[in-house]
């Protein structure tokens, strides 16, 4: 039932001792997003996520999963959830195929050694069941708890920072399983990472937290959209390109970085115009690039 | 699902090196002490016995199986709990050190269920170990050294037991061995609730049951009063199958405190995990 909100959390707070992890963090998801979920080291995002997999009992405030509390329900919810939190651990001692088996039977479902060794292959290890997880890369890792989060078949994916540690590669695989569970499907995935460009690549919606607190939340697009971007712009002449560009857009903000390269703060639907401005008087263009990304924003918002 | 998940804690346990540490040292330690008895039994023997020679005259061979297993069970009843908690004290603070116990709370099994698929498995391996060691005591050494009489030494004297009257008190000894065994394990995994290293609750099994086994041996009146309730008092119960009469009474005590233990460490080890916050 596209709409409808599996995950509610309304006015969470946790303490350990006198230290205040989450403080007041509310937010909601719906069915078949992708949602970011945003913050800094220690905003409380880790805590927060162990709430929503009652792992941690939170002080104040209410989580619901698909319209329910863990009072009495928390077996049915879980049933329903797959998740990796910070990093996935298995045994170390135990093969590939071993430790989604051993999982696959507390998962609440019956999961067939054919349908392990399908999910196997799905996170591209389907020559690695046999081997121990003592000689595993992190990446290898990484996809090896994605395929356990899938082995009951949950609607909601919560991934807590699966990218964190990887290289390049092991990024682009990770955001690549991530789609491919979006979009063949039709999972919901709550994603919380310290890659905010993934976000950006991923997420339709997000929230921002900081020091135990939701910032902001919406619409990755429309949160971004109404943002001034950043704008490096590579030409023969940068003065006279300043100069030009101040006469046409008065309010905006000009920093000159050397004769070549200048950037300007500029509303990210005028990036065309500027362009078609620049060519029409003639001004040589070498590169036009918005910079201002999900970053920046963020950095923002905290920072105010 | 509670079949399920001790079925896993089978798997894990069999798994891991130090689960067969435990029964290769068992196994290590029962040889040497039937090597040595075989290579010098015989002296060791009659330096006993040359005390009562001079009042009784013994016929046969005093230095038989049944005599080897009960110097085997004196000696390594002992050592035996550091191996069990050598494993159960790693059931649950171990998967918490490694980071798996976080996995398997955010699956649809109950905390209460995870801690009680874990204490049937340290019971089956607890028990594991006490048939292997009645099989290495009783079976190997009656193979090696034969049947006959079994003569105990206690505090009251001599305790002469006949061949056809002994292996019923060895296998309720050894039920009772079992069960006192039994409570090692319990109170490490109870332990292990409690920690986020493996190290932690094996020590910490051992510095009780020394703890709890120098109060219980000094003489001393301010501990008179607590000594019957420590678990260690009723270790060594299975000796008392040894005795002629068998004091039953005594025994079935000693069984109602060790499973009172039993019962209550179980019950702190589920209260203590569904209270926790598992932030490991």
């Amino acid at each position: 039932m596209e709409g409808e909100t599996i995950i509610k959390v309304e006015h969470l707070a946790k303490r350990f001792g006198t230290f205040e992890a989450v403080k007041d963090v509310s937010f909601s998801v719906s069915r078949g997003d992708v949602f970011g979920f945003l913050g800094p080291n220690g905003a409380g995002k880790s805590t927060t996520i162990r709430c929503l997999l009652s792992l941690i009992t939170p002080d104040a405030g209410s989580i619901e999963l698909f319209g329910k509390s863990f009072k009495n329900n928390r077996t049915a919810i879980l049933s329903n959830i797959g998740s990796i939190i910070e990093k996935p651990d298995f045994y170390k001692y135990l093969s590939a195929q071993k430790n989604l088996e051993i999982f696959a039977r507390v998962s609440g479902a019956d999961v067939s050694k054919k349908e392990i060794q399908e999910m196997l292959e799905f996170v591209g290890l389907g020559d690695r069941g046999k081997h121990k997880l003592g000689g595993f890369s992190h990446g290898m890792k990484q996809r090896l708890g994605i395929a356990q989060t899938l082995l009951h078949k949950p609607d909601l994916i919560i991934l807590d920072e699966p990218t964190t540690g990887l290289d390049p590669q092991g990024i682009v695989e990770i955001r690549n399983l991530i789609l491919r569970l979006k979009n063949e499907q039709n999972k919901t995935i709550l994603l919380s990472s310290h890659q905010l460009s993934e976000i950006e690549l991923i997420a339709n919606r997000m929230v921002i937290i900081n020091q135990g607190r939701s910032i902001v939340e919406g619409s990755v697009t429309e949160l971004l959209n109404t943002q001034e971007l950043l704008v490096r712009i590579e030409v023969d002449n940068a003065r006279a390109t300043a100069e030009l560009l101040q006469k046409a857009y008065p309010e905006a903000i000009f920093k000159i970085n050397s004769e070549s390269e200048l950037e300007v703060t500029f509303v990210k639907e005028l990036v065309p115009e500027l362009a078609r401005l620049l060519v029409s008087n003639n001004i040589n263009v070498h590169a036009i690039e918005p910079t201002r990304k999900l970053e920046d924003y963020f950095m923002k918002i905290i920072q105010a | 699902m509670l079949l399920k998940n001790t079925y896993n804690e089978f798997i894990k346990i069999l798994s891991k090196p130090r689960s067969y540490l435990g029964i290769g040292a068992l196994t290590l330690l029962v040889g040497i002490i039937i090597f040595a008895m075989k290579a010098d039994g015989k002296s060791i023997i009659s330096f006993v016995t040359s005390t009562f020679e001079q009042s009784l005259t013994f016929n046969g061979d005093v230095l038989n199986g049944n005599l080897i297993a009960f110097i085997i069970l004196q000696m390594l009843i002992v050592h035996i709990p550091l191996l069990v908690a050598l494993v159960t004290g790693d059931l649950i603070s171990g998967e918490a050190a490694m980071g798996t116990i976080r996995m398997l709370a955010t699956k649809p099994i109950s905390r209460t269920n995870i801690v009680l698929s874990k204490f049937i498995a340290g019971a089956m391996y607890t028990l594991f170990l006490t048939i292997w060691l009645g099989f290495l005591a009783l079976f190997v050494s009656r193979q090696i050294f034969g049947t006959g009489d079994l003569i105990v030494l206690n505090s009251d004297g001599l305790v002469i037991l006949q061949d056809a009257d002994i292996l019923w008190r060895y296998g309720l000894g050894f039920c009772v061995a079992f069960l006192a065994l039994l409570t090692v394990s319990t109170l490490s995994i109870t332990l292990s609730a409690f920690a986020e290293n493996s190290i932690g609750p094996i020590v910490s099994t051992m510095a009780i049951i020394i703890l709890f086994t120098i109060i219980g041996s000094l003489d001393v009146t301010v501990f008179d009063n607590i000594k019957p309730y420590l678990f260690t008092t009723h270790m060594a119960s299975w000796r008392s199958f040894f005795e002629d009469p068998v004091p039953f009474s005594s025994i079935i005590q000693s069984i109602v405190i060790l499973v009172v233990h039993n019962v209550v460490l179980v019950a702190i080890a589920i209260y203590k995990f569904n209270k926790k916050d598992i932030t490991s």
